[in-house]
Order: C-alpha cells, then sequence, then structure tokens
C-alpha cells in the first residue's frame, strides 16, 4: 500500500483527526493570546515587570514537552485537558513578550497627544496603543501556532487529541504493516496544516493592520 | 501682530495660575515653584526658557496631564482642578512637536478624533473635517484619505494644528509644535498660526526655546528661569527693548535690536521727506536751479504716477538735454508696510538712505540710518521710564539687585543707545545678502551666549 492509497483509504479518520488538532491548536493560541495579551499590558509599563513576565515565559519553554505533559498528566489526569494547558504555556512566552515590545514600541509622543487631547485610559490602550501593537502581538500569534503545531503532536502522549496520535501508533507499530505509511500521513498532515493556518494569518494581518503601519 | 489680534473676534478666556508648583516625590527642588501669571483671553502668550526650566512643566499642568501638587489654575472663570481631567482635556486644544499624529488613522481620522470622543453625528464631524482641513490649508479631497507616514513634516504639523482645533476650544496649549520642522517651514507654519489667530482669537499658550519665535508669535512673553520662576512677562517690544535682567538679557542674546527692528514698520517710525524730486520731463537746467536753491547735490526722478526711478547728480545735469535718460537707478525700496528690518538692509545697500514708497508704489519719503538708531532709542527710553514706574510688577520677581542693575542702564541710555546702533551696524553688515540670514544668525549668537 503506498502512502496516497493509505491516505485516501483513512481519509475519514485523518480528516477528523486533522480538524481535532488545528482545532486544539488554535483555540490553545487564541487562549494564550487573551492571557499573554493581558499580562503584557499588566506589565508593560514597569521595566522589572516586563523582565519577571518575559523570564517566566522563557523559563517555561526550556521545559521539555515530554517532561512538561508528564508533570501535567498527574495532576489534570490523560485527554485534552493536559494538552491544551501545556499548549497555552508554552504559546504564552512569544505572545507576552512580542506585547511587551509593541507596547513599549509605541511612540511616547503618540501615546501623549492621545491624552492630551481627552482619550481616557482605556480608550489609549484600546485605540491607540494596543492598536499599534497589534502587527507584534499578531507576530507572536504567528510563531505560538507554529510551534504549537509540533507540540500538540507529542500531546498525543497524554492522549491528546489530533495527528499526534497517528504519529506515535505509527512509530510505536514499526516494521508492521503500514506503520510508516501511518507516520508520514500523521507528519506530512502537520506541515501541511502548519502552511495552511500561515496563509490564514497572512490574511488576518491584511485586514486588520492599518495600512497607516504595515511594513 | 498685536494689532492683528486685537481686532479679531476673540473666542479664548482667560487662564489664570496662582501660586501654581510642582513638586516631585524624592526631589529636593520643586519643577515648577509657585508661579502666578494670567494669560489673557484671545493672546498667544508664549513660555520661552532653557532646556529643563519647566516650562513645558508649567503647561501640562494646565489641561493636568501633570497635576499641581498645590496652587489654582482657572480657565474662564472655572477651576480647572475641580473638573473631570478628562472631559477637561476635550475642551483645550493640543499640539505638540512632531505632531504626534496616530499613525494607524488616515488624516480625516486623526482630526475626527475629539468631535468623536463627544459624540458629534458623522455628518458634522465629516463637515467639520473638511472645513479644517481648508482652514490650515490642506485640499481635503487630496488628504483625507492619505496616513500620517504619507505626509511631510510641515504637513503633518498642519493636521496636527487642525486636530488641536478640532471641537473649536477656546483654549490651545502648544508645545514647541514647529521645533522638529526645517526653517523654513517652520516660517511658514508660524505665519499660518498667526493668520489663523487673527480669525480665530483663541487664548494660545506656546512653550518654545526659540526666542526668535516668541518673538514672532507672542503678544505677550514670559521669560522662564530654573523652575518656572518668572523673570520677565510682558510684550516682545518691551522685553527686547528692556530685558528685566541678566538672566533675560542672555536670553534674549545678542541681536536684540535687529529682533526689535522685525517688530516695527516703516509706517509706524517719522520718516522725513528729504529728497528733491523731479518729473523726468522737467528740463536740466529749471532742475539745477532748484537744487541750487534748496542747496542739495541730489535729485530723485519720478514718473508721472511719482513712482521713484533714478538719483541724478548736480554734475550730471551741466551736460544734459533732458532728464530722460540721465543718472543712477534707484535699487532697493522700501514700502510703508515693510519692517525696520527690510528698511535696514535697504539703507545698507544704497548706501546710507533708502526711498520709502507707499501702496501705490509712489514716492513718500526718505528713511535713513539716523531714523533706525533714534527709533530704538526713543523704544528704550520709554520701556525704561515706564519698567522705573514700577511696571515689573507683572509677575517679575523685581528683586533688589534686578532693580539696581535697571537703574544703571538707565543713567547711561545715551551711550547705551550708541552702542546697540553700532551692534546694529555689525550685525546687518555681517550678512549683506539676507537680512532673514542675519536674523538666524544673531539668534544662533544669542543662543549661545546663553
Amino acid at each position: 500500500m503506498t502512502l496516497f492509497d493509505y491516505i485516501a483509504d483513512r481519509w475519514d479518520r485523518l480528516a477528523l483527526q486533522s480538524w481535532l488538532h488545528v482545532s486544539e491548536v488554535v483555540q490553545s493560541t487564541l487562549l494564550a493570546a487573551v492571557l499573554g495579551v493581558l499580562i503584557g499590558v499588566a506589565v508593560y509599563r514597569s521595566p522589572v515587570g516586563s523582565a519577571v513576565a518575559t523570564g517566566l515565559a522563557s523559563t517555561i519553554l526550556t521545559i521539555p514537552s515530554f517532561a512538561l505533559l508528564g508533570l501535567l498528566i498527574p495532576v489534570f489526569g490523560l485527554g485534552p485537558t493536559p494538552a491544551v494547558v501545556a499548549l497555552v504555556l508554552y504559546a504564552l512566552l512569544p505572545i507576552t513578550r512580542n506585547t511587551i515590545v509593541g507596547l513599549a514600541g509605541v511612540d511616547p509622543a503618540v501615546t501623549d497627544a492621545a491624552k492630551g487631547i481627552g482619550m481616557g485610559r482605556l480608550a489609549v490602550l484600546t485605540r491607540v496603543e494596543l492598536r499599534l501593537a497589534w502587527p507584534a502581538i499578531l507576530a507572536g500569534m504567528r510563531v505560538a501556532t507554529q510551534m504549537l503545531m509540533g507540540i500538540a503532536v507529542i500531546a498525543a502522549y497524554a492522549k491528546g487529541p489530533g495527528l499526534g496520535g497517528e504519529v506515535f501508533s505509527g512509530l510505536t507499530r514499526a516494521g508492521s504493516a503500514n506503520a510508516t505509511n501511518q507516520a508520514l500521513a500523521g507528519t506530512l498532515g502537520v506541515v501541511v496544516l502548519a502552511l495552511l493556518l500561515e496563509g490564514v494569518y497572512f490574511f488576518i494581518a491584511r485586514f486588520t493592520v492599518s495600512r497607516g503601519i504595515r511594513g | 501682530m498685536t494689532s492683528d489680534s486685537t481686532d479679531s473676534a476673540v473666542s479664548g478666556v482667560e487662564i489664570q495660575l496662582e501660586g501654581v508648583t510642582k513638586r516631585y516625590p524624592g526631589s529636593a527642588e520643586p519643577a515648577v515653584k509657585d508661579v502666578t501669571m494670567t494669560i489673557p483671553a484671545g493672546q498667544i502668550v508664549v513660555l520661552v526658557g532653557p532646556s529643563g526650566c519647566g516650562k513645558t512643566t508649567t503647561m501640562r499642568m494646565i489641561n493636568r496631564l501633570i497635576e499641581p501638587t498645590s496652587g489654582r489654575i482657572t480657565i474662564g472663570g472655572e477651576d480647572a482642578l475641580e473638573l473631570d481631567d478628562v472631559r477637561l482635556r476635550r475642551k483645550i486644544g493640543y499640539a505638540i512637536q512632531q505632531a504626534g499624529l496616530f499613525p494607524h488613522f488616515t488624516v480625516a481620522q486623526n482630526i475626527a478624533v475629539v468631535p468623536g470622543l463627544l459624540g458629534w453625528d458623522k455628518k458634522r464631524i465629516a463637515e467639520r473635517v473638511d472645513e479644517l482641513m481648508d482652514l490650515v490649508g490642506l485640499d481635503a479631497s487630496q488628504f483625507r484619505d492619505r496616513y500620517p507616514r504619507q505626509l511631510s513634516g510641515g504637513q503633518q504639523q498642519r493636521v496636527g494644528v487642525a486636530r488641536a482645533l478640532a471641537a473649536d476650544p477656546p483654549v490651545l496649549l502648544m508645545d514647541e509644535p514647529f521645533g522638529a520642522v526645517d526653517p523654513i517651514t517652520r516660517g511658514n507654519l508660524q505665519d499660518e498660526l498667526l493668520r489663523l489667530q487673527a480669525d480665530l482669537g483663541k487664548t494660545i499658550v506656546f512653550v518654545t526655546h526659540d526666542f526668535d519665535e516668541a518673538v514672532k508669535l507672542g503678544d505677550r512673553i514670559a521669560v522662564l528661569g530654573e523652575a518656572s520662576t518668572i523673570q520677565q512677562y510682558d510684550t516682545p517690544e518691551a522685553i527686547l527693548a528692556n530685558p528685566a535682567n541678566d538672566m533675560v538679557a542672555g536670553f534674549v542674546g545678542a541681536g536684540a535690536s535687529l529682533k526689535q527692528l522685525t517688530l516695527l514698520r516703516v509706517r509706524d517710525v517719522d520718516y522725513p521727506d528729504l529728497a528733491l524730486t523731479a518729473d523726468v520731463g522737467e528740463s536740466p537746467s529749471e532742475l539745477r536751479a532748484r537744487l541750487a536753491r534748496a542747496g542739495d547735490t541730489y535729485a530723485l526722478l519720478v514718473d508721472r504716477r511719482r513712482r521713484p526711478q533714478r538719483w541724478v547728480h548736480v554734475r550730471n545735469l551741466s551736460a544734459a538735454t533732458s532728464l530722460a535718460n540721465i543718472g543712477r537707478p534707484v535699487g532697493d525700496t522700501v514700502s510703508t508696510q515693510s519692517t525696520l528690518q527690510d528698511a535696514l538692509e535697504a539703507i545698507l545697500a544704497e548706501g546710507g538712505r533708502a526711498v520709502v514708497t507707499g501702496t501705490r508704489g509712489e514716492y513718500v519719503g526718505m528713511i535713513d540710518i539716523e531714523t533706525v538708531t533714534g527709533v530704538l532709542a526713543q523704544l528704550r527710553e520709554e520701556h525704561e521710564s515706564a519698567g522705573d514706574a514700577g511696571d515689573a510688577g507683572d509677575g517679575v520677581d523685581g528683586d533688589g539687585t534686578d532693580a539696581a542693575d535697571g537703574d544703571g542702564h538707565g543713567g547711561d541710555a545715551g551711550r547705551a543707545g550708541v552702542a546697540r546702533g553700532d551692534a546694529a551696524r555689525d550685525g546687518a553688515g555681517r550678512a549683506d545678502g539676507g537680512v532673514d540670514g542675519d536674523a538666524g544668525a544673531a539668534a544662533d549668537s544669542g543662543a549661545g551666549t546663553s
């Protein structure tokens, strides 16, 4: 059986797993984006706070994903929960760091003008600062998404959903029929999905970043 | 400029600062110490002083971007410290260096921010945006949908001013708004601000470290020293003629007399009708007889509409049969609208005196170097006697040493006048090619000394 025959044969299951994989990654990224932006907004004015937040997020990233999942299983059990928790934690670093960098990079003259003409604190943040930091935040989300596509495969170790199951079961059954096809199909699926999401990000940037600040 | 704004409709309101102090925690000396001043409605008041003197801090306390530690600020009789600070700022125009435009908004969106915050409806906002762009000299159809980065520095600054004026606030705060543009654009923007102000009559508080800009724009100038203490608060004419103390004198710089000349126009001074004029149709012998009677050696030939044409010397007349082609053409002339600085330039170029022409180009008189130095000496005397009469109470900290200093100068007014005349001649001689350029050079040297 060739790889293509294998994919055609198992299309229904692969499509479902692909969908679950993407859904898991996208939801984790969104959750991390909400948390990361909130953390970034909370700390960007204080150099110490920024350093602590970035440092903590970096530390999380240095933990091997296998180890982190292993540590989370006793707490959350098996299934999607430990997988999503791990993914969100990993996605926090690029998003938080880019939010801090983006907000700190806003020209002080612009925020001063915004305050000076009568925008309240919240309006300055939502209408000016976050709008100007948005390209950086979006770039952070994009990096996070790419990273999570790979890490979500490992999350199958904790019985997380997605294409990781294919890869793992293919590898453990190495030598038996279709084992290579199964592992390959899973891996290729992840690559293809990552490229698709990359395209999605391109269009999101196109439609949400003001022409006045597009590079 | 004073006369320009007095006959305009005043839409501004008076601002009063009473004992306003700003003390930052952890620093022994206050950043702004006990400032008391009244900013009259509808006037441009320029706060000028060296970097770090607290002039920007003082201005930012008016719209409470910085909260005063103590003191009272009233705007049009209302206590600014009692109001909600965000609402207060919507009623005060604010323009800053490099414009501070929102880069992600179009020009129209930038201008529309404050009306939007005030809840105007869309149609009214759109009309107001077009009106303002027209007011600041930007073609609405061309620039409305551009982004700030697609504009030149000068255009951005215009948008900044339009944004500050958007909700028609009675008060405008401007913090070195023209600091970051090239000198030519800056000059144009200053001219336009004066033109706008002549129509609008806002109360404008303008912060700059450039004394020339202060002289050009200010109805009144407050020269600030350390911790924003007011060294002198008066009209530009008075400050130039009679600096209250050494610090102000240093800040005014070496070119004070030349700067004063930019504030005066030929029509404001008495220029004598010295020249003997002759129509080109007159016969040479007749003119020679008239010159002899008047004891003069030169005559000014004028055409039928009495426009100056050529100078003829009595020597040229003896051989001539007609006045049509003899003599030396008249070079630079000055009109009654010209500033005395332009007049001085023409006097120097013409070798001692220049022809003054009226509104239709007709000969009205002559102006010479004595007229110019005389006016300066007279101005200085006027302002000095005003100062002696106790006018120093304008918030100037008239401590003993400064007053004594002033008297010392007063006693020697004659000598000082002569010295200044020399300075004017030296200064103008240096530039020779352009009076404007010279003022800049004088300003530079002035900044150096301060």
